[in-house]
């Protein structure tokens, strides 16, 4: 019987603050899920801490909430134990890039086949509005003390850079595009990087859902003009064609630079899709012939009761 | 026939092949039928930094480096500045003649501190600070000297193999080294060659390089040297004789228990254990396809707990494998595994702390860490081995007790059994039964992964099994596994982790917690690695017919305290030995016995005990002129 949207979403209470651009990540990723008629018994959502952390509660599929910054440890080791696994983490940008950003930088370098969302937002939200990695240097949230003495950090820019072969944006108020975003990150083969934009209704007062949509920004015609562009409206073309270094490195520095945009006109859509890098299955196959079919968690250790492996061949090379 | 009780120690500059002149005597020996404990020490250092090995060879079994040194050979002048002391009279030290102008500031590597103390011994007896005044020292003590140009060794050799190469192949200084050594002591020469021929299989012109060497050296030390009153002509060798170092007995282990995942970050004297498993990646399974373990080195400490949570998740033995430092970073993560119930292995290879301490030294420094790891109240285990053929078994043993148990399990090693190297019987893969608890295969409906059950352990599903789905969660959590902050269901779920503390002491099996050695007026209590070095101090006061008792606790958390309280009762003086500063094990000791320890032998200079040095404590104890704390100082 095929699944219906329904059948990804569990009954548990969803205590984020009404308006939060949260509840469209968790609609776009069950909506994704159904769309790809996913089963739900092979996938696992992995979620850090954070309001973005109860996100693996609200969706029917195996749920690992994890800790503080470290959602993408366990996410890569539950997938590399077992590499028949569908798997998806999800975290705030503080969660992923401010205590948990070695890992995000790791994991670009192991090209694991996952998929990893960012709940970007500026605010650390649950401990009650700090500033996060991404909020702007110099910009005050309404519970800042003074204005923000640190640099952003570049989500799209950090991810191309450390190695990450599909990288995209999406914004969580336009809910169809991201859940479009979502089935192509995770039909990817390799590791796939999301950065929603995602405002904060309760924390954030300066990137509010009105500024996204621009309001400000009204013409003398009082017509409003969004923020948020799509980027495969503009002909951009994220893809690297051939596996040759120029190529590649034509395509990291436009997105790169493409990710450098903000203000009054900001991209989202997809930035960067590199196939032709290895993704981390194969560099184990390469060492481990049958890695794919016989992989860690398939493996049968035992043979009534006692050890089937057969070390003998060691023990005679120790043996005088 | 008196009994062979020798030592061996090699000394030189950190990668000058001190470590494979030792891998090549201790097979020889092994091979000869001699049981072999060896141990190596060396700086944080790749190159240049003194490093040396000792070998002690016996006709008996053996579990302990000794003070004493029967033979030393140096090819370099620090080893003889830094052991000179440690020869007996009627031992040897075979040493090159070049060095013997060399004077202790030639030597750079000479810290202050221990040029200070040699100086001033040098200065009471009235000697130049050169090798030469060293050895005027030893050989009014009777130690036999043995000079020997290497270099004019290398020089004839290569003009008779007319072999130009070998004249300046200052590598080759060890196996000179080794081989002098063996002929001395009148080692049948065959085993040198063929051991040699071994180490270097794949390497064929090497391995005939190096037995030429081997074989000219040999025979300079039986025509040139004068008789040598200690020899090792070879005994009867016991079939299934294994000779393993320290890191194998746990790598192994795993092999042989199954555990099939081992992410890991490099750090000493851990990381061998994980190099090792990653060499012997694809592994042989009895009538079935290839198995394999996947070793990942991952960015730091913290991911590689994350990924063996990750891993142990989807139904694979998961195990990391660390040293103090990254234990000290996996911490967070223990309680994450102990509140989601989730088996995982910790193997902890103790160094001397604090920080970063003595990184490349031992220390048994780690235990009440291990014991309190992580913020909040959860069960766990740790578990210590007592020497590198135990901790074969008891890898197997602990990923046992994870998985029925369903909680993290610390196994304690530490630096002193990473680097030895032991003679030992050929480990038994079908002793230890495996061993799944309650694992799920298939799953039916309506399943809850922390449901409440009538011995506190829940069933188990797996990432990616039918009808398996759970959640997991750091915060409280019902039986579905989400979150709650309900005041009862919070108390219900405490006591439902906490009660497999009682739940693990009465099922584990006694002989599995406690060791008991016997036990006396005078009982000693300790925990892993001091094990070797107190049995054979126990064995040398016995010949003088004096018994002392000894238990080893392996399990250390929970602890074992009914079964230890009933084995000392009658013991009228308790006497702890562990390798750190504050008696840690005596802590816990007293914490749940309740009974205060009479002395304490107590070692942390980085170094591991000897069996001398504890016996001179025991001996000191006995005859009432102990310290209370007796703190125990040999070896450079």
């Amino acid at each position: 019987m095929a699944l219906k949207l329904a059948d990804y979403k569990t009954d548990v209470h969803n205590d984020w603050c009404p308006g939060c651009g949260d509840f469209g990540i968790v609609n776009a990723i069950q909506m994704a899920l159904a769309d790809m008629g996913i089963q739900r018994d092979k996938t696992v959502m992995f979620s850090g801490i954070g309001c973005s952390g109860k996100t693996s509660h609200y969706i029917n599929t195996y749920g690992i909430h994890t800790l503080h910054g470290r959602v993408l440890t366990f996410a890569q080791g539950a997938k590399i134990a077992n590499p028949e696994l569908t798997v998806v983490a999800v975290g705030g940008d503080g969660d992923g890039l401010g205590i948990g950003a070695g890992h995000f930088v790791a994991a670009g370098r192991r090209n694991v086949n996952m998929t990893y969302i960012i709940f970007d937002n500026g605010v650390y939200g649950l401990t009650k509005g700090q500033a996060s990695p991404t909020l702007k240097l110099g910009e005050q949230t309404k519970s800042l003390p003074s204005p923000n003495t640190n640099y952003n950090v570049n989500p799209i820019g950090l991810a191309v850079a450390s190695g990450f072969t599909f990288v995209a944006r999406g914004y969580s108020y336009d809910v169809r595009h991201l859940k479009d975003l979502i089935v192509q990150a995770v039909n990817h083969k390799g590791l796939s990087f999301l950065d929603v934009l995602q405002p904060c209704p309760t924390y954030n007062d300066i990137n509010t859902r009105d500024w996204y949509a621009g309001v400000d920004l009204m013409d003398e015609a009082q017509k409003r003009h969004s923020r948020i562009y799509k980027l495969e409206e503009t002909g951009y073309d994220p893809i690297v064609h051939y596996a040759n270094e120029v190529e590649i490195n034509e395509k990291l520095s436009q997105s790169l630079i493409k990710s450098l945009e903000w203000g009054n006109k900001i991209p989202i859509g997809v930035f960067y899709k590199n196939d032709t890098i290895s993704p981390y299955t194969t560099r184990l196959q390469d060492k481990i012939p049958n890695y794919v079919e016989n992989p860690p968690s398939k493996q049968n250790i035992s043979k009534n009761g006692y050890s089937n492996t057969d070390i003998s061949k060691i023990l005679d090379s120790l043996e005088v | 026939m008196s009994e062979v009780d020798f030592t061996w120690l090699i000394g030189g500059p950190q990668g000058s092949g001190v470590e494979s002149g030792a891998n090549i005597f201790s097979r020889v020996c092994a091979e000869m039928g001699y049981q072999v404990f060896g141990k190596r020490e060396f700086y944080s250092n790749i190159k240049g930094e003194h490093s040396y090995f000792t070998l002690r060879i016996a006709d008996h079994k053996i579990h302990s480096n000794v003070n004493d040194v029967t033979l030393m050979v140096s090819f370099d002048a620090e080893t003889i500045f830094r052991h000179f002391e440690e020869v007996i009279s009627g031992g040897g030290i075979i040493y090159d003649s070049d060095l013997e102008k060399t004077k202790t500031d030639d030597v750079h590597t000479l810290d202050a501190p221990f040029k200070e103390r040699l100086h001033k011994e040098l200065e009471s007896k009235n000697k130049p600070f050169t090798i030469a005044g060293v050895l005027e020292i030893v050989k009014e003590k009777g130690v036999s000297l043995f000079p020997v140009s290497f270099k004019s060794i290398l020089t004839t050799l290569a003009e008779e193999t007319e072999n130009p190469r070998l004249k300046g192949l200052v590598r080759m200084f060890n196996v000179i080294g080794v081989s002098l050594s063996l002929g001395l002591v009148k080692m049948p020469p065959d085993s040198l060659q063929k051991t040699i021929g071994a180490i270097f299989a794949k390497k064929q012109v090497i391995a005939e390089l190096n037995q030429q060497t081997a074989n000219y050296s040999y025979n300079y030390a039986t025509a040139k040297f004068d008789s040598f009153s200690h020899l090792l002509t070879g005994i009867q060798k016991e079939p299934g004789t294994l000779l393993v170092q320290g890191h194998q007995g746990t790598a192994l282990g795993k092999m042989s228990c199954g555990c099939r995942f081992q992410p890991y970050y490099p750090i000493t004297p851990a990381s061998d254990e994980s190099v090792f498993l990653e060499s012997n990646e694809i592994l042989e399974i009895t009538n079935d396809r290839p198995g394999s373990t996947a070793v990942i080195q991952t960015e730091d400490e913290i991911a590689a707990m994350g990924m063996t949570i990750g891993g142990a998740l989807t139904g694979t033995r998961s195990a990391t494998c660390t040293s103090g430092p990254g234990f000290a970073l996996m911490t967070e993560m223990i309680g994450w595994a102990g509140i989601n119930e989730v088996p995982i292995v910790i193997t902890n290879y103790q160094r001397s702390g604090p920080s970063t301490g003595l990184p490349t030294r031992h220390g048994q420094d780690d235990l009440l860490f291990s014991v309190f790891a992580g913020h909040g109240d959860f069960p766990k285990i740790v578990y210590a081995s007592g020497d590198i053929e135990e901790s074969f078994y008891d890898t197997g043993n602990c990923f046992n007790y994870a998985e029925t148990f369903q909680v993290p399990v610390i196994h304690l090693m530490d630096k002193f059994l990473a680097s030895s190297v032991i003679t030992c019987k050929r480990f038994d893969t079908q002793r230890i039964p495996i061993n799944r608890g309650k694992l799920l295969e298939t799953v039916d409906d309506d399943y809850r992964r922390f449901e409440f059950t009538d011995d506190g352990i829940s069933p188990r599903s797996r990432l990616g099994i039918d009808n398996g789905i759970f959640w997991s969660t750091g915060d409280e959590s019902d039986e579905t596994g989400h979150i709650t902050e309900d005041p009862v269901l919070r108390v219900k779920m405490m006591d439902k982790r906490m009660s497999r503390l009682d739940l693990i002491l009465k099922n584990i099996p006694e002989e599995e917690q406690v060791l008991s050695f016997g036990t006396a007026d005078h009982t000693i209590i300790s925990w892993g690695s001091a094990k070797g070095p107190i049995l054979d101090a126990i064995d040398m006061l016995k010949k003088e017919g004096i018994s002392i008792g000894f238990i080893q606790v392996k399990l250390l958390h929970p602890f074992p305290t009914d079964i230890v309280k009933s084995l000392i009762k009658d013991t009228k003086t308790i006497i702890d030995i562990e390798a750190n500063h504050s008696a840690q094990f005596g802590k816990l000791f007293n914490q749940n016995i309740q009974r205060d320890i009479d002395y304490f032998i107590l070692k942390y200079t980085g170094r591991a005990m000897t069996s001398t040095e504890i016996y001179d404590s025991l001996k000191k104890i006995i005859e009432n002129k102990a310290n209370k704390r007796e703190i125990l100082m040999h070896g450079a």
